[in-house]
């Protein structure tokens, strides 16, 4: 399993190794990162996955889709690497990745 | 002290979205008192939209729905009292009385215990084969059974049915939709809307029926054989699937004294007519600012979610009233459906792009001021819509007509 390096909303760093083949929003739920709320269940609905991917990362992610870059578009956060984790798969590709989970809103 | 009781700080009655988020939301805030989850299904709080999505065709199970992982509420000392209801509560002596007899003394309850799926009044409507869909024992019975059938009949045309009737016939079942009003989903969205998912679900073989009432459901040896209606006409089918609403759970509330209609009454803080019982989530009746000031009911993750974080800042110190934008999402086949605001009395709409493409907008509108839309495969709408719901300025419409301009950029109507 990757390793990944999160850094959240409290400026905490930790670092997991995913329990779950499935997206890297259900990773994060599962290690207890409490700030991501991915309310609407990792179904393209709302924005509160958000993930900043470290740019050194950015390129072995897939291409972000036309919903979820407008859905990022919500977020006054939003940077150039951001992400929703929810459209992320975990593969051992992820190995090594940083994140930041920035605050909500 | 009454004998099997226990003592916490925080009672929390309903282990759906809103309970779990109530506690999830407390520990966020730094909230260090006890605090227990009392629900009645004997699961970890799992999300309930998808239900009648990827969790009925077997797209997910339910360890991708649970809202948290196991290990999640022990860590944070969030006590699960599952499978048990709260059947009495005494508000002078803060105390609540479980199914099982024991009681906990509580200093403040929050009451989230949603409601439970409407049945149909009607003669043989607790027949075998007859089923609601509220629950994730819901969900199993009724993907159970729908493996075997070959004609399934679904009585309700709102989102619960119109998701299920999507699922049945993506396996290839032969689906009946019956409606009682004279276009689906009627109580919430446009006609423009109504009549494209209408034409939508008959393309994919679904027949859709308007205008019609169930009579009674006719059953052999015990179970659904066919369906009358009102009309004389009889449809057999193996299995019936209501989808007609909730009754919001509120009799321990009520029989305590707290206000209650529709729900239990709420004021901005999520406070119940009772002391140090606040409730959140579907059974919550509050004013709501997005409903033209209304009291509503609304049964949305947002609502449990934003409610569940208003009680946990009350009792961390913080009094912010409940003012979130309400929003809701809907899956049938490709279509996506999100929405912001509420419809509720609105007097005008505009439409956005062509629903003959798949991919259109629907705007509400009261007063000249947008209060809600439905976005249909359009997530830049919806996401753009959110600034101008609940905003003291009017769209200028002919603008607003236009799905080349992005609604951020429509301008404001000259005055």
């Amino acid at each position: 399993m990757p390793t990944i390096t999160v850094t959240d909303q409290s400026g905490a760093v930790r670092t997991f190794e995913p329990m779950t083949t499935g997206t890297l929003m259900e990773a994060l739920r599962e290690a207890g990162f409490d700030d991501i709320l991915a309310l609407c269940g990792g179904n393209r609905s709302c924005a509160t996955c958000h993930v900043i991917i470290d740019p050194e990362f950015s390129g072995r992610l897939p291409d972000l889709g036309d919903d979820e870059d407008d859905l990022l578009d919500s977020s006054d956060y939003r940077v150039a690497s951001s992400r929703l984790s929810c459209q992320i798969p975990v593969t051992q590709n992820l190995d090594g990745l940083a994140l930041t989970i920035p605050p909500e809103g | 002290m009454r004998k099997h009781s226990r003592e916490v700080d925080v009672l929390i009655v309903g282990g759906g979205q809103a309970g779990a988020q109530a506690a999830i939301a407390l520990r966020s805030q730094k909230y260090d008192g006890s605090i227990e989850i009392v629900g009645a299904e004997t699961d970890l709080p799992y999300e309930r939209p998808p239900l009648s999505k990827d969790y009925l065709s077997g797209a997910k199970t339910l360890d991708r729905i649970l809202i948290r992982p196991e290990t999640f509420w022990k860590d944070r000392s969030i006590r699960l009292t599952l499978g048990r209801e709260v059947i009495a509560i005494h508000p002078d002596e803060h105390t609540a009385t479980l199914d099982d007899g024991s009681c906990v003394r509580y200093a403040y309850l929050i009451w989230a215990a949603g409601g439970r799926a409407r049945r149909l009044g009607c003669e043989g409507g607790d027949l075998d084969g007859v089923h609601t869909l509220r629950t994730r024992g819901d969900a199993d019975a009724l993907a159970a059974d729908l493996s075997s059938a070959e004609h399934v009949v679904i009585v309700g045309g709102g989102f619960i049915g119109l998701e299920a009737a999507a699922v049945a016939a993506g396996r290839g079942l032969r689906v009946s939709l019956f409606e009682a009003q004279d276009r689906l989903l009627a109580r919430m969205s446009s006609n423009t809307v109504s009549r494209f998912y209408e034409a939508e679900h008959r393309r994919r073989g679904v027949e859709i029926r308007l205008g019609v009432e169930i009579e009674r459901i006719n059953g052999r040896d015990g179970r659904v054989h066919s369906v009358s209606l009102r009309s004389g006409e009889q449809i057999e089918c193996n299995l019936v699937l209501v989808g007609i609403g909730i009754i919001p759970n509120v009799a321990p509330l009520e029989a305590a004294g707290a206000t209650c209609s529709n729900g239990v009454w709420v004021d901005e803080l999520c406070r119940t007519s009772l002391p140090d019982i606040f409730a959140i989530g579907d059974c919550a009746a509050h004013l709501n600012r997005f409903a033209g000031g209304a009291v509503v009911r609304l049964e949305s993750v947002q609502n449990a979610n934003d409610q569940a974080i208003t009680v946990a800042r009350v009792l961390t110190g913080q009094r912010q009233p409940y003012d979130a934008h309400p929003w809701f999402w809907s899956d049938q086949y490709d279509l996506k459906m999100q929405t912001i605001g509420l419809a509720t009395g609105h007097d005008a709409t505009v439409v956005r792009g062509d629903p003959a493409q798949r991919s259109f907008s629907v705007i509400y509108l009261r007063d000249g001021y947008i209060v809600a839309i439905d976005c249909i495969n359009t997530t830049k709408d919806y996401v753009q819509a959110r600034k101008w719901i609940g905003a003291l300025r009017r769209p200028d419409l002919i603008a607003l007509n236009n799905a080349e301009i992005p609604i951020s950029m429509v301008p404001n109507k000259e005055l």
